[in-house]
């Protein structure tokens, strides 16, 4: 299990602009980290560079178990690592049931990971909904499911709050207190202040 | 509110769980997004009906050249639904969500080549042969025409599945899939239409089919790690 998320000396270059160069950071087990900055800082560029989605241009990114043994970036990536990005990977044909079961399928899920999802994000009146015909605050917590169905150590969260109303963002913000007392690791992009005890990591604005 | 203590340990769902639960997904949206095998299947029948029509419907202009052409409209119906494959799951983020499961992206694109395969190859396979025979191929050589268009629906699932992920990213991704295509299509229409000719003309045709399997064992491994690649470049 991830225990530590170390990036040395990262740097990401989109195009032609630099969007970091050198960055540092340790984040451990039950540590959560907000990254904020202005719209085009590297936010979400840093996120899919964490999750292996994107190629660091200079740096590394490790992933330490407990012990302190250094874990293969593809198992870890594959089996560890959430990233719920601010599109939310649903098919609009699909019913929410069919979708939230893949989910949990797909990303390896616990016995009873597809009740505990639509428990914890009031899917089950919609289970039978297609897609298409849910608001963005409902597709969100769809999308979130996974979290709970498939429990992994590092949650990679861009703007995991936005379209949630009120009463969602404080059950979300629950989830999130659970998944840190449960030794997890959150790093999430965002505007407005996590309702969660955090560190911040400032990306600063354009240049 | 008191609710279940989230448990630690996720179980994995094996390779063979994970395959099975991405094949039935994809195989699902092939039947229900709209363009899948129906599709194809009639885009194929409208192409063979209208051969006559532009030739004239004398057998004796028809019958040599019925196999060859469903060969044609075999490769043309089967680059339909391509685009489908991967440029929706690029735009809604779902390819982001294939890449952190268990499986490597090469695993990935081999199980929606194989979807592609079930959902548009056999059907097309299937109908080839009653289309030949509308145009005059004698029955007896029917069998062979099913058998060489499900290999040959094979090679071009693969070859397919590489050609929309070159184009991934690309505007108007539909009509370049066509273009780094359709050439890659050329040397199974080659050998499947080689192999109808072959059998009507009294020669074994098995050579040809056996040019056949090569090309889709060929298509098999360049694809798997061509369309990953390609897949992981557009992701960034």
């Amino acid at each position: 299990m991830i225990h530590t998320l170390t990036l040395a000396d990262l740097t990401v270059i989109r195009g032609e602009r630099r969007l970091f160069k050198g960055l540092n950071l340790e984040l451990k087990a039950g540590q959560a980290l907000a990254l904020t900055g202005a719209n085009g800082a590297g936010k979400t560029s840093l996120l899919r560079a964490i999750a292996g989605l994107l190629r660091p241009d200079a740096g590394t990114i490790a992933f330490r178990d407990g012990d302190g043994n250094l874990l293969d970036e593809r198992t870890a990536r594959g089996r560890e690592v959430h990233f719920l990005g601010h599109q939310d990977a649903l098919k609009t044909g699909r019913t929410t049931r069919e979708e939230l079961g893949f989910q949990c399928d797909w990303l390896g899920h616990t016995q009873h990971g597809f009740d505990h999802a639509a428990e914890a994000f009031g899917l089950q009146p919609l289970l039978d909904l297609e897609v298409r015909r849910l608001s963005a605050g409902q597709r969100r917590r769809l999308a979130m499911g996974r979290l709970i169905g498939s429990p992994r150590a590092l949650w990679l969260l861009d703007e995991p709050m936005a379209p949630l109303d009120v009463r969602w963002r404080e059950a979300f913000a629950d989830q999130m207190r659970r998944h840190l007392d449960a030794d997890g690791l959150i790093v999430a992009a965002v505007h407005d202040p996590l309702p969660i005890p955090v560190r911040t990591l400032d990306l600063g604005g354009l240049g | 509110m008191s609710r279940p203590s989230v448990q630690r340990e996720p179980r994995p769902p094996g390779l063979r769980g994970a395959t099975r639960v991405l094949l039935e997904r994809e195989l699902d949206l092939a039947w229900s997004g709209g363009g899948g095998p129906l599709l194809a299947c009639g885009f194929f029948v409208c192409l063979t009906a209208v051969l006559p029509l532009a030739v004239g419907g004398d057998f004796r202009t028809l019958g040599p050249v019925a196999g060859g052409v469903a060969w044609l409209a075999l490769a043309l119906a089967s680059l339909l639904s391509l685009e489908r494959l991967f440029e929706r799951d690029l735009e809604d983020g779902a390819l982001d969500l294939l890449a952190l499961g268990h499986l490597p992206m090469e695993a990935v694109v081999m199980i929606k080549a194989l979807a592609q395969w079930i959902a548009v190859g056999v059907p097309l396979g299937l109908t080839a042969p009653i289309a030949a025979m509308a145009l005059g191929l004698p029955p007896g050589l029917a069998p062979l025409t099913a058998l060489s268009a499900l290999i040959g629906g094979a090679g071009f699932a693969l070859t397919g599945t590489l050609g929309a992920a070159l184009a991934l990213g690309a505007r108007r991704g539909g009509l370049l899939i066509a273009v780094v295509v359709l050439p890659l299509f050329i040397p199974p229409v080659v050998f499947g239409a080689g192999a109808l000719e072959r059998a009507s003309s009294g020669q074994s045709p098995v050579p040809a089919l056996a040019f056949l399997g090569a090309y889709v064992l060929f298509a098999a491994v360049i694809t798997a790690f061509a369309s990953a690649a390609a897949v992981r470049n557009a992701q960034e």
